[in-house]
């Protein structure tokens, strides 16, 4: 039973806040969800699905988020696989109305990382709440977020010899994408020398390889394809979804290969489309390692070449393969999951409304979201969209 | 007393020790690093666990580690939050190969940033961090 395109992004919404000490987590949810149906033309009294996570909510919060709203869905979903959650929600989603089970479904994430102060990525514990039987050896030893993804840098640099000027003109373009983005929160170009000057927090990781931490929410309405032909904006199809998890398999892992490999192998097999067929993609850049490895386990070019892929401007909105043109993690926001935006701006890119940073002729766009620490346990959830 | 002394000193976080995991951190307290092997098809495996990955038996053989690997990675972290790290920066985490072959998280000790590298000769030390805890940790092989 083939999902593609029997569904579609009807509405998107990205809340413009980066910094929301006034808002409470539930508000920002609650604003979002009101942008994204504002822009498919649909109203609360539509919605009978609801797709939602987070880190500041508690563990049942889909329940709490749904009081707030005083919603009664048909189906809800709170998978929770760290910032890729979103993506794996949205296809959750379209198989969920593909199936029946509801007609118009909500995604949505909200957090206010930046205002509670939150040390995403060095506040200890790696990314995990350290309570689970596999984080036992792993906590004494001071895992961070930002560790583990250094740890497969490090790797890939001995084993490839990509360097650090590599990784760093990745944050470069991300850059060069925030400052066409009049939300983003970091928009002053930078440079690979920058990056580099910048200091260590974990090695070979620097700051600049960082991604930020900001406030900020988002939401997305999914509808059936037909339903969504009838609505406000064109459709953004769902042409095929993949996901999966990676971890130290037993003591036996191999680093380098990581859930992308098989959400993206999934996603390209079930949209039935190839990778040059892809105009453009959203990257979840935690870190820059994040992105290189990410774009090598899709599939864009060969292991270990990663480093060479993303040079010579490859990765700009007018370069030879586009991704994360609102400015990413890296530079316009990352509250704390990012997965959201990532189908937000592949939307907005199909639907030709990104102004100076659209990708010409943008007709099929990948979605990818990397969750939870990509050197001790991750997920991964690959999308692809069309507006045809 | 001593007890309280040395829980209050040793800030890091600690594992949490159960009925599944225990034997494998008795063993720690006894100097002692231990593998588990699968006695119906062979499959070893780290960390310790109650059942076999590969065919679900329980049937679990201990096999006593060298302590002698190699580092597979590594990173050096100069930032972390969290009480007892933020005070011992920097510190070398580190994934070691171990000559068994599987790989486990630990810390290079003895070691500078400097001379860490990529499939370095390492060998087990035990830190009694606590009364009922032991750390394997790593440090350059003499």
């Amino acid at each position: 039973m083939s999902l593609s395109r029997k569904t579609a992004v009807a509405g998107v919404f990205e809340h413009p806040t980066r910094f929301a000490p006034d808002k409470s987590l539930f508000q920002i949810m609650a604003e979002s969800v009101r942008g994204a149906l504002d822009d498919a033309g649909l109203t609360i009294k539509d919605v009978n699905g609801v797709c939602t996570t987070g880190i500041g909510m508690s563990g049942m919060g889909i329940i709490g988020f749904c009081d707030y709203l005083n919603l009664t869905p048909n189906f809800v979903d709170s998978t929770s696989i760290g910032g890729s959650s979103f993506v794996a929600h949205t296809a959750h989603a379209a198989a969920a109305i593909h199936a029946g089970l509801c007609d118009v479904c909500i995604v949505v994430y909200g957090s206010t990382a930046a205002s509670s102060r939150f040390a995403i990525g060095t506040g200890g514990g790696g990314g995990g709440g350290g309570g689970d039987p596999c984080d036992q050896y792993e906590i004494p030893f001071g895992p961070t977020t930002v560790g583990s993804y250094a740890m497969i840098a490090q790797r890939h640099m001995h084993d490839y010899g990509t360097t650090s000027e590599q990784l760093a003109e990745i944050a470069v373009t991300m850059r060069l994408h925030a400052s066409m983005n009049p939300v983003a929160k970091y928009r002053d170009p930078i440079t690979v020398e920058d990056v580099l000057a910048s200091r260590i927090i974990s090695s070979p990781l620097h700051l600049l390889d960082c991604c930020i931490i900001s406030d900020g929410g988002g939401a997305l309405v999914i509808t059936s394809a037909e339903r969504a032909r009838d609505l406000k904006k064109k459709p953004v199809y769902i042409l095929g979804t993949g996901e999966t998890v990676r971890h130290a398999a037993r003591g036996q892992r191999d680093f380098l290969e990581i859930a992308a490999a098989q959400s993206g192998r999934l996603a390209f097999e079930r949209a039935g489309v190839a990778h040059k067929d892809i105009d453009m993609a959203m990257i979840y850049d935690s870190f820059t390692i994040t992105v290189l490895s990410t774009l090598e386990n899709l599939g864009f070019c060969k292991r270990g070449e990663g480093g060479a892929f993303v040079s010579g401007g490859r990765l700009r909105f007018d370069g030879e393969f586009p991704i994360n043109t609102d400015g990413g993690g890296l530079s316009s926001n990352h509250p704390g999951m990012r997965g959201i935006f990532l189908v937000i701006e592949a939307t907005k890119q199909l639907r030709g409304e990104c102004g100076p940073r659209q990708v010409e002729d943008c007709k099929i766009a990948l979605a990818h979201g990397t969750g939870g620490t990509l050197g001790t346990r991750h997920s991964g959830a690959t999308l692809i969209l069309s507006n045809q | 007393m001593a007890e309280q002394t040395q829980a209050k000193k040793y800030s890091k976080p600690l594992p949490h020790l159960d009925e599944e995991n225990r034997p494998w951190w008795e063993a720690l307290q006894r100097h002692e690093l231990y593998i588990q092997k699968c006695r119906n098809c062979g499959d070893i495996r780290y960390y310790p666990r109650a059942l076999c990955t590969n065919c679900m038996s329980s049937d679990t053989q201990w096999i006593k580690c060298s302590g002698r690997g190699k580092v597979y990675t590594f990173t050096t972290t100069y930032q972390n939050q969290a009480p007892g790290f933020r005070e011992s920066l920097p510190y070398i985490m580190a994934y070691v190969e171990l000559d068994e072959g599987l790989k486990m998280l630990t810390n290079l000790v003895d070691c500078t940033p400097e001379q860490a590298k990529i499939g370095m000769p390492v060998e087990v030390v035990y830190e009694d961090v606590t009364p009922t805890v032991t750390l394997a940790k790593f440090r350059p092989a003499r």
